[in-house]
């Protein structure tokens, strides 16, 4: 247990010192999200009816970005190395990683999350369910894309694959997070949804270190 | 022990079964397509557009069971380093493809004369377009290494992620669609399918079956024999 | 080394008929060898003839193509956490991060191998005392060359596996590892080198590479 907290505080540490992570993502979250009343005009009515949708998507774009750097900077260092020959197991290593990623990048789009909606005029109602939604769905963000990030560790245009290997995964959550908000609107309630995001955050918790550590020991062969 | 050892049997009996393969598809598909176009009923909705469905329907179904084979090959190759299940996967990745473009396309062509839109956002239709995706960046993954086997090994992990996922996404989709509800046109009845229809749908079936089965050995074959001609350069450059 | 911290030194560290095969290329095969208490093996052979490969065969980070590796009869496979506890890889990157000074550099690794013991002490044996406090970015590559060798007296372990550890290293610093070296085996650790430079080490066999290279028909194979 010591040894994981160890490698999130490591993480989070670098994080810190090195700056700039999550201020990009929130940069970009919030960039695109103003974009959008540019594309499809400002009238409050179309905006409310797309908001839930376009909060998410950019969201999860926004989380993709800082995807790249999970494990990159670990492997050209020869960290990763070091750290694959730790006692501590490498699928524990994945959680600890992914535990750090969220807390950098994936609380900061929940707090900005509501913030942006404001600017869309989402209905009122929905934000308890934007907020729940996206406090289970971000963690699986964060689960999916390691993943995605160990998969495409060295390879050509790493970036652009990551971002073609992980989208389709992210489908489900998509859905889920954005039904939950509508259905809060529509007065069916939210819990099923919510539900459904419940479970998939327990099913990536405990598959995807299991296939990120796999990719990882791969890329170190 | 060595790497090649294996193949080697498999080219034989691969050799043998080919071109009976080969007969069979061009008996099954020929028999298939006469009966789907000239035989089968037309529906009484939809007319002569509803043949579309001998094509579209076995190529849905080929373009899952592919991905399946391609996770299953996948299984095999991660647990027992088994050479020619890496290969065997990475082979069958563009015929997945291709079967999941061809039900795309097939699906555009046979929702224009309904709804007058190149594009419906059915459930199966949307799943399969999602599919098409896994299936792009499989190909793409496994294409982006310079070193084969390391593409090949990424490949097979991502596969086994996206077998586990497919239920998944095609429950999420299903659960998005009845959100949504846009109409379905590609409503089958199930079992209460005229018999008539049924015969060459199962024929199609089966010869895409046996399409996807001959191309695979072409392809997994010719791959081994590329394998073979690369480890005859490096011996020359030894 | 603390009075504490002792080695557990038990049986032989064995390999038997190893290949290795890197990408489509096999680069060595049919290689044995034993590892006493006490015992070193000197890799030689030229670039390319598997020297890193065949250390990280033996940390466990690639499995050998054919053969086996058993420490003291049972194979490593079996456990291979307990493999991790049991050894020391220092590859040819340094595994530093530039934001992190040299001391928590070395903490860290420390702490992820479960001892909170200080490690001052390993920092002063190769005279990065007076370095404790710097980031890593400000160090020579000698200093971090040292810097990772360090981790070696960090934490006690029975096995260390060094590639190319004398590279950047000085005169004074050489002898400083070996040093460290000789004490290791002197309390039965057993240590596997690859160099291209002549080492002086006390009994210590030198295992050349080039003879186990593939025959031109093996390659084929």
């Amino acid at each position: 247990m010591s040894a994981f907290l160890t490698l999130v505080a490591r993480d989070l540490r670098l994080a810190l010192r090195q700056g700039g992570d999550a201020a990009m993502v929130i940069a970009f979250f919030v960039l695109s999200v103003v974009l959008f009343p540019f594309a499809v005009g400002p009238e409050p009515e179309l905006l409310q009816r797309i908001a839930a949708g376009i909060v998410w998507v950019t969201a999860l774009l926004a989380a993709l970005l800082s995807l790249e750097r999970l494990f990159q900077a670990d492997y050209e260092d020869g960290s990763l190395e070091a750290l694959a020959l730790l006692p501590l197991p490498l699928e524990a290593q994945v959680l600890a990683k992914c535990l750090a990623h969220w807390l950098v990048t994936g609380l900061p789009l929940i707090i900005v999350a509501p913030l942006l909606a404001l600017l869309l005029q989402l209905d009122p109602a929905g934000y308890p369910a934007l907020i729940a939604g996206m406090v289970l769905g971000t963690p699986i963000l964060s689960l999916i894309g390691a993943i995605g990030a160990a998969l495409s560790l060295g390879a050509r245009r790493g970036g652009v694959l990551l971002s073609l290997l992980v989208l389709p995964l992210y489908i489900p959550v998509l859905i889920f997070g954005v039904a939950a908000i509508e259905a809060e609107i529509q007065g069916f309630g939210p819990r099923p949804d919510l539900l459904l995001l419940a479970a998939l955050l327990v099913l990536a918790v405990g598959l995807v270190p299991f296939a990120a550590a796999a990719a990882l020991r791969l890329a170190l062969e | 022990m060595f790497r090649l050892a294996n193949p080697n049997r498999f080219m034989q009996w691969s050799g043998t079964i080919l071109p009976w393969s080969a007969i069979a598809t061009v008996l099954l598909l020929g028999a298939g397509l006469y009966l789907a176009l000239f035989v089968a009923p037309p529906d009484y909705q939809q007319g002569e557009s509803v043949r579309i469905m001998y094509v579209h329907v076995p190529s849905a179904y080929m373009a899952t069971t592919v991905y399946g084979l391609m996770a299953a090959a996948s299984a095999v190759a991660l647990i027992w380093r088994h050479p020619v299940a890496d290969i065997a996967a990475r082979e069958a990745a563009p015929l997945g493809a291709g079967f999941t473009l061809l039900c795309l396309v097939t699906g555009s062509l046979w929702g224009k004369p309904m709804w007058g839109t190149w594009w419906v956002w059915d459930a199966r239709l949307t799943s399969v377009l999602v599919l098409f995706f896994l299936y792009l960046g499989y190909i793409a993954l496994i294409n982006a290494f310079d070193e084969p086997t390391r593409g090949a090994r990424a490949g097979a992990i991502l596969a086994l992620v996206g077998v586990v996922n497919l239920p998944i996404i095609k429950f999420s989709v299903d659960w998005w669609n009845t959100l949504h509800q846009p109409a379905s046109i590609f409503r089958l009845g199930g079992p209460t399918i005229a018999p008539s229809m049924l015969w060459p749908l199962a024929i199609m079936a089966l010869g895409f079956t046996l399409l996807f089965v001959t191309l695979w050995l072409m392809r997994i074959r010719s791959a081994l024999m590329a394998a073979k001609l690369r480890a005859l350069r490096l011996q020359q450059a030894a | 080394m603390p009075p504490d911290q002792t080695l557990r030194t038990t049986g032989d560290f064995t390999g038997q008929g190893l290949a290795c095969r890197r990408g489509e290329r096999l680069i060595f095969r049919g290689l044995d060898f034993g590892l006493g208490p006490g015992g070193a093996l000197v890799l030689i052979g030229p670039n390319g003839s598997g020297k890193s490969s065949l250390l990280r065969l033996m940390a466990g980070l690639t499995p050998p193509e054919a053969g086996s590796l058993a420490w003291n009869d049972s194979d490593i496979r079996q456990d291979p956490g307990a493999h991790r506890a049991r050894l020391h890889f220092i590859g040819h990157s340094d595994a530093l991060k530039p934001v992190l000074s040299a001391g928590e550099s070395l903490a860290f690794w420390a702490r992820m191998r479960g001892t909170s013991a200080p490690i001052e002490p390993a920092l002063a044996r190769f005279g990065l005392a007076d370095a404790a406090g710097l980031p890593c970015r400000y160090l020579s590559a000698g200093q971090k060359r040292r810097l990772a060798l360090a981790r070696l007296v960090g934490t006690p372990a029975e096995l260390w596996l060094l590639d190319e550890p004398l590279t950047s290293l000085d005169s004074d610093a050489a002898a400083q590892l070996l040093a460290a070296i000789a004490e290791h085996r002197a309390q039965g650790g057993r240590v596997v080198l690859s160099t291209h430079a002549p080492i002086e080490l006390s009994a210590a066999p030198r295992l050349s590479l080039a003879d186990f290279r593939p025959t031109p028909a093996e390659l084929l194979a």
